[in-house]
């Protein structure tokens, strides 16, 4: 393999306690050597990238997206998602497993990953907890960690039955695998077998749509965590998705508090809107959980900043535009994520709300990297996979759906302005993206 | 976090929500706030001007105009009149309802209202059972589009007959109404001013199936802006707390007889058993808190006037003293809502195209 040299950027690793001017070798797809500029010893022959001016950190990594494949490549594929993945200076990205079929075998596990899917960057499944998600039969972990599966959950579902969701704790615990739980009490959030569908609040009153409230995500959070204070000698790894009220993100405030491994990630739409932002009936602000009130997303902005959330991650959940173009309460869940999430972070976390630029990398890479175990990732240090974004932290620019590398158009920041723009991502040594090809 | 962490918190700034970009036609009624006071006193007075006109002349405003009815949900009263008010200004009306067309085939609310523009209708009324039909309709279409009742959101027509109804009864002087004599006019149609002030001084009392109820929220968005104060009244079951955000002068109030005694206007809804959903809703219990009988109108509002939407369920809602009682003015509702529709029917195709149009 070629090697790759990206000189005269600020290294920011966050991970490595780097923050600083360096030139930095990338061989055989993992990171060779780092220097201060001109001063690379195995850099002869190798291609440059120059990065003056620009940001080189660990390649970006979204614990939660859903690329469609097996089942439903017309919304997403593999290729296409990751290719979304790389525009937006993601390298890895967590697949969770409602495809169809539901990603609970080592086959589609493995499928998911053979080259011909024909993915730019690193797709790590995380398979189905329980048979086809259905909340009843757990599956076999330890051969859907062999086959390389990272994590376990019936994402989209919840898991509802207390013993159902011990096994699981305790199952996932045994060969080391976090179980991601998609917190939803479904009794609380549906009517006669309908979803609600929108959040349960004024907004929801006044559009005549039926809301979902608040507790059906932090009644399941703490009965959670209830599983795991019992199981505590396990070390039970439990991470909450997508975290979307101000109580879940106190229970799991409160977790720690008392030692648990529990951990929770928030969606850039959840730290920015509210449903407010569903206005009059945009379907591309309608996802699951829903967008809350102003006073949930304040809390998941006061969390980010003192450090309760573990990971910024987008639920990337594309849908084609026609299953879109519907009755607000009869259009599918879940607007894509990954083009949008670094600009937004940068937008917000880091300008507006001060959040230092190590911080912010770090919710994007370092954290979600450790929070799947995922080794020599989520940081440069020497001898660590050669995934790395550079990017031009001041550079401003207008987001617009219809230019993404996405096969979907489902988002709520179409038109947005947008910080940091992603110049390159590399991919184990391979540039995955480049502005403007 | 710590107390001293909690006050030295810093509000954040946010992104804004940006504005509504509805509607997107000037013609088209979707909500009851697309209407400034301005505009309504326009449309009432317009309402009344088409009564009084000569049917023959009143045929030629919108000769051959073409005019879609699309109804999704069952429905009397509404439908029929939106086609006599339509058929009264002499356009040509089609209806499409989902039991007898390409609907019950699959076929999106898009897509039917894109056929109907390809077929040359100019404006579509929409009656449809999911919150925000209209707005997908006209978004998609861009044509004027008149709401008809979306789910369990907006009624916007009904609450204008309702408005026009309670103006009719309603005496500026001694600001009360007088259900027992209507002010119908006859002769030359007086202009109707509508400002912030027209009902100030007047309670409206909305009692029933709140949570369900399209006619509740028009009325509730309505009626605060011309200065009426309105009592939303029914079971926590029907009638969630939310309901008093949803905007200003806007209470509840438990008490159906409490809530009767501050009333000049009393709007009995029905209990929307399609919408109900499996909620658990005790029919006696709600009769003994609830329903408007002859007795209890007698006793707690004597010279209230009594306003229903239809349908009515006699017996359960209210009874046939209250129903037929001189106190009722549910016909005239009725009545009324073909002179509005008129009025609105004129606006979507006249409205729209303002120097727009060959």
């Amino acid at each position: 393999m070629t090697a790759l040299v990206i000189r005269g950027g600020q290294l920011v690793d966050p991970a490595a306690g780097v923050d600083g001017l360096k030139d930095i070798l990338l061989k055989d797809g993992r990171v060779a050597e780092i220097a201060s500029p001109g001063k690379l010893k195995g850099a002869n022959g190798a291609e440059a990238l120059d990065a003056a001016g620009l940001v080189v950190a660990p390649g970006l990594i979204d614990m939660h997206v859903h690329l469609r494949e097996p089942g439903q490549a017309y919304k997403e594929t593999i290729a296409t998602g990751t290719a979304a993945a790389a525009a937006g200076g993601f390298t890895a990205v967590g697949a969770m497993p409602n495809t169809n079929p539901v990603n609970d075998s080592q086959e589609t596990t493995r499928w998911m990953q053979a080259p011909e899917r024909g993915a730019a960057v690193r797709v790590f499944p995380i398979a189905a907890a329980t048979r086809g998600s259905k909340g009843e039969a757990i599956n076999d972990y330890a051969a859907l960690k062999a086959a390389g599966a990272v994590a376990v959950s019936d994402d989209g579902l919840p898991i509802l039955k207390d013993n159902v969701m011990r096994e699981v704790l305790t199952s996932a615990a045994r060969v080391g695998l976090t179980v991601i739980q998609h917190a939803e009490d479904t009794r609380l959030t549906h009517v006669n077998g309908k979803a609600a569908s929108m959040n349960l609040g004024p907004a929801s009153f006044k559009l005549g749509l039926r809301g979902m409230p608040p507790e059906a995500e932090s009644s399941i959070v703490e009965r959670d965590i209830r599983l795991v204070t019992e199981l505590r000698e396990t070390r039970a790894h439990l991470h909450v998705a997508h975290t979307s009220t101000a109580a879940a993100l106190n229970a799991v405030r409160q977790a720690r508090r008392s030692g648990l491994r529990v951990t929770c990630e928030v969606a850039p739409h959840h730290f920015l809107l509210t449903d407010e932002h569903v206005g009059l009936y945009n379907t591309n602000a309608k996802m699951c959980p829903p967008l809350r009130s102003a006073a949930d997303r304040d809390a998941m902005i006061e969390a980010i900043l003192d450090g309760v959330v573990d990971a910024i991650a987008t639920d990337h959940a594309p849908h084609a535009v026609h299953e879109k173009e519907v009755e607000f309460e009869n259009a599918p869940n879940g607007i894509i994520g990954l083009e949008t999430a670094l600009g937004l972070c940068l937008r917000w976390l880091h300008t507006e709300w001060k959040l230092p630029l190590g911080r912010v990398l770090s919710l994007l890479s370092a954290q979600p990297a450790a929070l799947l175990a995922l080794k020599g990732r989520g940081t440069l240090a020497v001898g660590s996979f050669a995934d790395v974004v550079v990017f031009d932290p001041k550079a401003e620019w207008t987001y617009r759906a219809a230019e993404g590398k996405s096969k979907s158009r489902n988002t709520p920041f179409d038109g947005w302005a947008m910080q940091g723009k992603v110049r390159w991502t590399v991919s184990e040594g391979r540039i995955a993206y480049s502005a403007g090809v | 976090m710590t107390a001293a962490a909690t006050t030295a918190r810093r509000p954040h700034l946010t992104p804004p929500v940006p504005p509504s970009p509805f509607p997107y036609n000037p013609g088209s009624l979707l909500s009851v706030m697309d209407l400034s006071l301005e505009g309504l006193s326009r449309l009432l007075s317009r309402a009344t001007e088409l009564e009084s006109m000569d049917p023959l002349l009143r045929d030629r405003l919108l000769a051959k105009r073409r005019v879609a009815l699309l109804f999704y949900e069952s429905s009397t009263r509404t439908r029929t009149s939106f086609e006599l008010a339509a058929k009264g200004l002499g356009a040509d009306t089609t209806l499409v309802s989902s039991l007898s067309s390409s609907i019950e085939k699959g076929e999106t609310l898009k897509d039917t209202g894109l056929t109907l523009r390809a077929l040359g209708a100019e404006a579509i009324i929409l009656r449809h059972n999911s919150s925000g039909a209209a707005w997908l309709l006209e978004a998609e279409t861009r044509l004027p589009v008149l709401n008809a009742g979306d789910g369990m959101h907006e009624h916007p027509t009904q609450a204008l007959l309702d408005l026009r109804t309670i103006l009719a009864h309603f005496d500026p002087v001694t600001r009360s109404c007088h259900p027992e004599r209507a002010q119908r006019v006859e002769g030359p149609a007086v202009p109707v001013e509508i400002t912030a002030d027209t009902l100030s001084g007047i309670t409206v009392t909305i009692t029933g199936d709140i949570l369900h109820s399209r006619v509740a929220r028009s009325n509730m968005l309505l009626l605060p802006r011309l200065g009426a104060r309105v009592i939303l009244c029914g079971p926590k079951e029907l009638l969630p707390e939310l309901a008093a955000h949803a905007g200003p002068g806007i209470v509840i109030e438990r008490d159906f007889e409490a809530a009767l005694k501050q009333s000049q206007v009393v709007m009995m809804l029905r209990i929307q058993a399609e919408r109900l959903a499996g909620m658990q809703l005790d029919l006696d219990q709600y009769k003994t808190s609830y329903q408007l009988t002859g007795p209890r109108l007698a006793a707690f509002a004597p010279t209230a006037l009594v306003l229903h939407p239809g349908p009515i369920i006699r017996g359960l809602e209210l009874t046939a003293g209250a129903a037929d009682g001189p106190q009722s003015a549910i016909l005239e509702q009725v009545h009324n809502g073909v002179a509005i529709r008129m009025a609105v029917v004129e606006r979507a195709l006249t409205a729209a195209w303002q120097g727009g149009r060959a």
